[in-house]
C-alpha cells in the first residue's frame, strides 16, 4: 500500500530460495549483492518503485539442459535476482477498465532470466518445463501457474536466416499457462515474420496476449519509452553471503530430476523413457515413490502411471498435481491385482472411478460387486456351461487350434461380466477339454 | 516560577518533589500555546484540549501506582512528518492535508505509547522537510520567537520555535541536511542529529532515506541526552537501524573537557560565513581552551563539494520516495482528470508546492539514463570522499567544531525567491548527514541584533556521548539561557 513512513525489510527466505535455484541451475552465486529501486508510475505499483536488483543479482551465468531431437542443448541463464511483486491488474474483457489487486504487491519473488538461446516454440516450452521441474524439486515454488506462483515474461524476436544479430523483440508479461505461452509464441513468430516480409519494422514493446482471440495486442503507450532510473535502495542494507551459508544450502539441496532418473534406472530397473517421464514432474515422481513404498512393485506402478493414468489425465487435461486420488490408492489397486482379488480389466474400471470420485479401491470394488470369482466350483460351473454351448470351438481346440481357447475364455469372461479369474479359467478349460 | 521556562529535567525534579502536579504542567503549556500561537504559528495540529484530559488521566494512573515510563506525563511536540495513529500527519503539504496515519511510527510509539508522554500537537515544517526556513509549509509561516519578522529556520522550524517560545518543553524534529540543527541554531535552542542508524526511521515520512534521522530539539543539552536515550535503539522494522546496546546518554555528561581534542576546520570559517557568527565561534573556541580542551585548526577539504553532493543525493531519493503521492490511495486527488495520466499529473501539480516540485525534478534528472554517471554516481563517490575526510580527522580529534549556520535568522521572504541562496543555509550541516555522523547544535551567543548564534559539534559515528559532554560542559560554563531570552519583538531593525 506504500503507506507514508513504512519501510521494507529483506525477506531471508527469498535470498535462500534464489541461492537454491542458482545452485540447482549451475549459476555463480554472488557473495556481495544489493537491492535497487526501479522507478515508474503504474497503477500496479503503489510505491512508484519496485525493489529489485539491477547490477548485482544474487546469481549469474547458469544454464539448464533440454533435449531437442534426442540431443542435449544448453539454455543459458543470464541471472537470477530477487524482487518484490507488483499488484495484479485485472483487465476487463469488454474494455470497461481495469481493477487493481494489491494483495500480492510487495511479496518477494525470484526472477530467472534466460539467454536468448531458444529457437522455437518447442524449445521454449521444454525450457520452461525444465525450470518448473527444477523449482518443484528444490521446493522453491509449487509452480501453480494458474495461481500465479510461476509466471513467465516471454520475449520473442525473429531474424532472417543469414542475419547474425537478433531482431527487435517484443515482450508478453505475466503469462501463466504452457498452452497460452506456446500459442502466443507461435502467433508472435508468425506476426513478426509477416511484418518483416512486408518490409516493416517490429516495434520493441510490451504486448498483451488475448487468450480468446488468440492474438497479441499492444499494451502500453509506445511514447512511454521507460527510463527506470535505477539506484541503490537506501532503505535496505547490502547483502553479503558467507561461504558457509552457500555451502550449507548446496549440501542440503534436494535430489534433482536428473539424479533421480539415474536412480530409477538402477534401483527400479525402469526404462530410460519411463524414468524420464516420471521424474519430469516432482509430483508424479513423489507419487510413484510413495506408491512403491507400499506395494513394492515399481514396474507395475510405472505401467499404470504411464499408460492408463496418463491417458485419463490427458483426456481430463489434468496436471500431475491435480490427480484426485492418492498414491496409496494406486498401490492398493496394484496389490489387489497381484492378490487376484480383481482382474486388470476390472482394475481399469476402478481407476476410472478413482478419477471420478476418489475412494479406497477395495471399497469401490465392493460397492460395485467387482470381486473376482476365484472359487473353483463356480469357475467349473461356468466353464462347463460354455463348453456345452460351443461344441464347434471345443472341437477346434481338440484339433490343435489354440486360438479357440482364447475365444472360450472370452465367452466365460462375458458370462461372468469380467469377474472370473482368467488364470483359473485357462487351466479349467484345458483340464475339462482334454 | 514559570513552569514553561523549565527544562524537562527541572520539571521532573519538581514533579518528583511534588512541588507541582502533572496536570499543572500540561495546563501551563496549553495556556502558553494559547497565548503565543497567534504570534509564532508553530502548530499544524494543536492537541491542547486532549492533552489536558490525558494529563489528568496519567496523574491518576501514577497515583494508583501504575508503572508508566520515567517521563510519563511530560508533554512533547512532534514534527508533522512523524506518523501518529488517528492524528493527522500532513508534512505541511496540501498533498497530505487530510492524511491520517493508520499506525504510530517507532519513535512516536516509544515516546507516546511506551513512555506515556503527552502529545501537545504536530509542529509545522517545510513541506516534506524540504527547506531551511519553514516558509515552504503549505499552511502557515512559523515565526522566530527572537524576532517575529524572522524565520525560525527549517525544516523543523515549528519544533525549534515551539521549544524556544516555551510552548513545548521539548520536541522531536528530523534532520536530512541540517533540519534539526539549523533551526535550533536560529532559535537559540539545542538540537541533535544522531548518527545515521541510531534512531529508527520507521514511521517518518521519507524525504531522503539515506540521510534522514529523527532527533531531539530541547532547551539544554541534558534534555537532549535524556530524549535521545528514550528514542535510540534498534528496530527490526528499519533495516538501516543499528543493533547496539541501550545507553543512558546523561551518564556521558561529565562537565569536563580537559584534554578533549577539538578540530576546527578552516573551510567552515571562510567566505559566506557572517562576521559576527565567526566572532561568536572564536569566543567559544577560547572558552573551550580555557576549559582545558586542545583546540587546533584542521582541514576538511572536500567540504566545499558537500552541498552539491547533498542536493543530488537528497533530491534523487526524494524523487523516488515521493512517487507514492500519486492521487490514488491517499492524500490529495485532483478534481480535474479524464484519464490516469491526468490524475498523476494534476494531483501532483496541484498537491505539491514549488520547492518540492523543484527537488523532484532535480532528482528525476540526476537519475535519468545518460546523466546518472555524471551526477548520482559521482555524488556517491564524493560521499565516500567526505566520509574518508571525516575519518581522517577523527584519527586526530574527538570533536569537530563548526558554526551550525553561516548566518543568523533572516527575514521572512528574504530568500524564498532565491533557492540557491536558501540552499547555502545548509552549507555547514549537510556534510554531517552525508557522512552519517552525529551533530549537536548549541547556542553560543547572539549577534548585534540579538539573534542567536549556534555552534555545531560533530562526533564520530555512534559517539554521541563525546559531543553531548562537550556541549554540556560549554553550556554549564556559559549559561546562555540565563543571559539571553527570546523577546517576541515584532519587526526586526534589519
Amino acid at each position: 500500500m506504500a503507506v507514508p513512513g513504512a519501510l521494507p525489510v529483506l525477506n531471508e527466505k527469498v535470498v535462500e530460495y534464489a541461492v537454491k535455484a542458482g545452485l540447482a541451475t549451475n549459476c555463480t552465486i554472488s557473495r556481495d549483492s544489493k537491492n535497487d529501486r526501479k522507478n515508474y508510475f503504474y497503477p500496479d505499483l503503489p510505491k512508484s518503485y519496485q525493489i529489485s536488483q539491477f547490477d548485482k543479482p544474487l546469481c549469474e551465468h547458469g544454464y539448464v539442459e533440454i533435449e531437442v531431437d534426442g540431443k542435449k542443448k544448453k539454455i543459458g541463464l543470464t541471472r537470477i535476482h530477487i524482487e518484490e511483486d507488483a499488484g495484479k491488474l485485472n483487465h476487463d474483457e469488454y474494455g470497461r477498465g481495469s481493477l487493481v489487486d494489491l494483495n500480492r504487491a510487495g511479496v518477494p519473488l525470484i526472477e530467472i532470466v534466460s539467454e536468448p538461446d531458444m529457437r522455437s516454440t518447442e524449445e521454449a516450452d521444454k525450457y520452461l518445463r525444465k525450470i518448473k521441474s527444477i523449482l518443484e524439486y528444490i521446493e522453491v515454488s509449487d509452480c501453480k501457474m494458474l495461481e500465479g506462483s510461476l509466471r513467465a515474461d516471454v520475449n520473442v524476436s525473429v531474424r532472417k536466416k543469414e542475419q547474425k544479430e537478433y531482431g527487435t523483440r517484443t515482450e508478453m508479461k505475466n503469462m501463466n499457462s504452457f498452452k497460452s505461452i506456446s500459442r502466443a509464441i507461435g502467433y508472435e513468430i508468425e506476426r513478426q515474420i509477416e511484418v518483416v516480409e512486408n518490409g516493416g519494422k517490429v516495434e520493441q514493446e510490451t504486448l498483451r496476449w488475448d487468450e480468446v482471440s488468440g492474438k497479441t495486442f499492444s499494451m502500453r503507450d509506445k511514447e512511454d519509452a521507460q527510463d527506470y532510473r535505477y539506484f541503490p535502495e537506501p532503505d535496505l542494507v547490502a547483502i553479503r553471503l558467507s561461504e558457509e551459508y552457500i555451502e550449507n544450502i548446496r549440501n542440503n539441496l534436494p535430489e534433482l530430476p536428473e539424479t533421480r532418473k539415474e536412480r530409477y534406472l538402477k534401483e527400479y530397473k525402469l526404462t530410460e523413457k519411463e524414468a524420464k517421464t516420471i521424474t519430469a514432474s516432482k509430483y508424479l515422481s513423489d507419487f510413484f515413490e510413495e506408491a512403491i513404498e507400499i506395494c513394492h512393485n515399481p514396474k507395475a506402478v510405472s505401467n499404470w502411471l504411464l499408460s492408463d493414468v496418463a491417458r485419463i489425465m490427458n483426456e481430463m487435461e489434468l496436471e500431475p498435481d491435480e490427480i484426485p486420488f492418492e498414491a496409496k490408492d494406486l498401490a492398493e489397486l496394484v496389490e489387489l491385482i497381484e492378490k487376484g482379488t480383481i482382474s486388470s480389466k476390472i482394475a481399469k474400471d476402478v481407476l476410472e472411478k478413482l478419477f471420478e470420485n476418489p475412494e479406497k479401491p477395495s471399497k469401490i470394488i465392493k460397492d460395485n460387486g467387482w470381486v473376482q470369482i476365484s472359487d473353483e466350483g463356480a469357475i467349473k460351473e461356468v466353464v462347463q456351461k460354455i463348453i456345452s454351448e460351443n461344441p464347434k470351438s471345443v472341437e477346434d481346440f481338440r484339433n490343435g487350434k489354440d486360438r479357440a481357447l482364447g475365444f472360450l475364455v472370452g465367452q466365460a469372461m462375458k458370462e461372468t461380466k469380467g469377474k472370473a479369474n482368467p488364470q483359473m479359467l485357462n487351466t479349467m478349460f484345458k483340464d475339462l477339454m482334454r | 516560577m514559570d513552569i514553561t521556562e523549565l527544562t524537562v529535567h527541572e520539571l521532573k525534579e519538581k514533579l518528583d518533589n511534588k512541588e507541582i502536579t502533572y496536570a499543572e504542567v500540561t495546563k501551563a503549556y496549553v495556556n502558553r500555546i494559547n497565548e503565543k500561537e497567534k504570534d509564532i504559528e508553530a502548530f499544524v495540529t494543536n492537541l491542547g484540549e486532549e492533552a489536558i484530559q490525558k494529563s489528568i488521566e496519567i496523574q491518576e494512573r501514577l497515583k494508583n501506582g501504575e508503572n508508566l515510563g520515567e517521563y510519563a506525563g511530560i508533554p512533547i511536540g512532534l514534527k508533522d512528518n512523524m506518523c501518529t495513529k488517528g492524528i493527522k500527519t500532513t508534512c505541511s503539504s496540501k498533498m497530505l492535508e487530510n492524511f491520517i496515519s493508520p499506525y504510530d511510527g517507532t519513535v512516536v510509539n516509544k515516546v507516546i505509547n511506551e513512555e506515556n508522554m503527552i502529545n501537545l500537537g504536530k509542529l509545522n515544517m517545510d513541506e516534506f522537510a524540504m527547506g531551511s526556513s519553514t516558509e515552504n509549509s503549505a499552511f502557515k509561516k512559523t515565526k522566530n520567537p527572537w524576532d517575529l519578522s524572522k524565520v525560525p529556520g527549517g525544516s523543523s522550524g515549528g519544533s525549534a520555535a515551539a521549544v524556544a517560545a516555551d510552548m513545548v518543553p521539548w520536541a522531536l524534529g528530523s534532520d536530512t541536511g541540517g533540519s534539526i540543527r539549523q533551526p535550533a541554531s536560529l532559535c537559540g535552542v539545542v538540537g541533535l542529529k544522531p548518527t545515521y542508524g541510531l534512531v529508527s526511521r520507521y514511521g517518518l515520512v521519507a524525504f531522503a532515506s539515506s540521510l534522514d534521522q529523527i532527533g531531539p530539539i530541547t532547551k539544554d543539552v541534558k534534555d537532549a541526552a535524556i530524549l535521545l536515550s528514550l528514542i535510540a535503539g534498534h528496530d527490526e522494522k528499519d533495516s538501516t537501524s543499528m543493533d547496539m546496546p541501550k545507553k543512558d546518554y546523561t551518564k556521558a555528561l561529565k562537565n569536563n573537557v580537559k584534554g578533549l581534542k577539538i578540530g576546527v576546520p578552516k573551510e567552515f570559517f571562510g567566505e559566506g560565513i557572517d562576521k559576527e557568527v565567526k566572532e561568536a565561534l572564536n569566543k567559544a573556541i577560547d572558552k573551550y581552551k580555557e576549559l582545558g580542551a586542545i583546540v587546533e585548526e584542521t582541514s576538511l577539504n572536500v567540504a566545499e563539494y558537500s552541498l552539491a553532493t547533498y542536493y543530488i543525493i537528497a533530491c534523487a531519493e526524494a524523487s523516488s520516495n515521493l512517487g507514492r503521492f500519486d492521487g490514488i490511495r491517499y492524500g490529495y486527488r485532483t478534481k480535474n482528470f479524464t484519464n490516469l495520466k491526468e490524475i498523476y499529473n494534476n494531483s501532483r501539480s496541484e498537491g505539491f508546492g514549488a520547492e518540492v516540485k523543484r527537488r523532484i525534478i532535480l532528482g528525476t534528472y540526476v537519475l535519468s539514463s545518460g546523466y546518472y554517471d555524471a551526477y548520482y554516481k559521482k555524488a556517491q563517490q564524493v560521499r565516500t570522499l567526505v566520509k574518508n575526510e571525516f575519518e581522517r580527522n577523527f584519527e586526530k580529534y574527538d570533536v569537530i567544531l563548526t558554526p551550525t549556520s553561516p548566518i543568523t535568522a533572516f527575514k521572512i521572504g528574504e530568500k524564498s525567491e532565491n533557492p540557491l541562496e536558501m540552499y547555502l543555509s545548509d552549507i555547514c550541516t549537510v556534510s554531517v548527514n552525508i557522512a552519517g555522523l552525529p551533530g549537536l547544535s548549541i547556542p553560543c551567543g547572539v549577534d548585534s541584533r540579538g539573534l542567536p548564534i549556534g555552534m555545531q559539534l560533530i562526533g564520530k559515528a555512534f559517539d554521541e556521548e563525546t559531543i553531548l559532554n562537550a556541549g554540556y560542559t560549554y553550556e554549564q560554563a556559559t549559561n546562555f539561557r540565563e543571559n539571553y531570552k527570546p523577546t517576541f519583538k515584532k519587526g526586526g531593525n534589519s
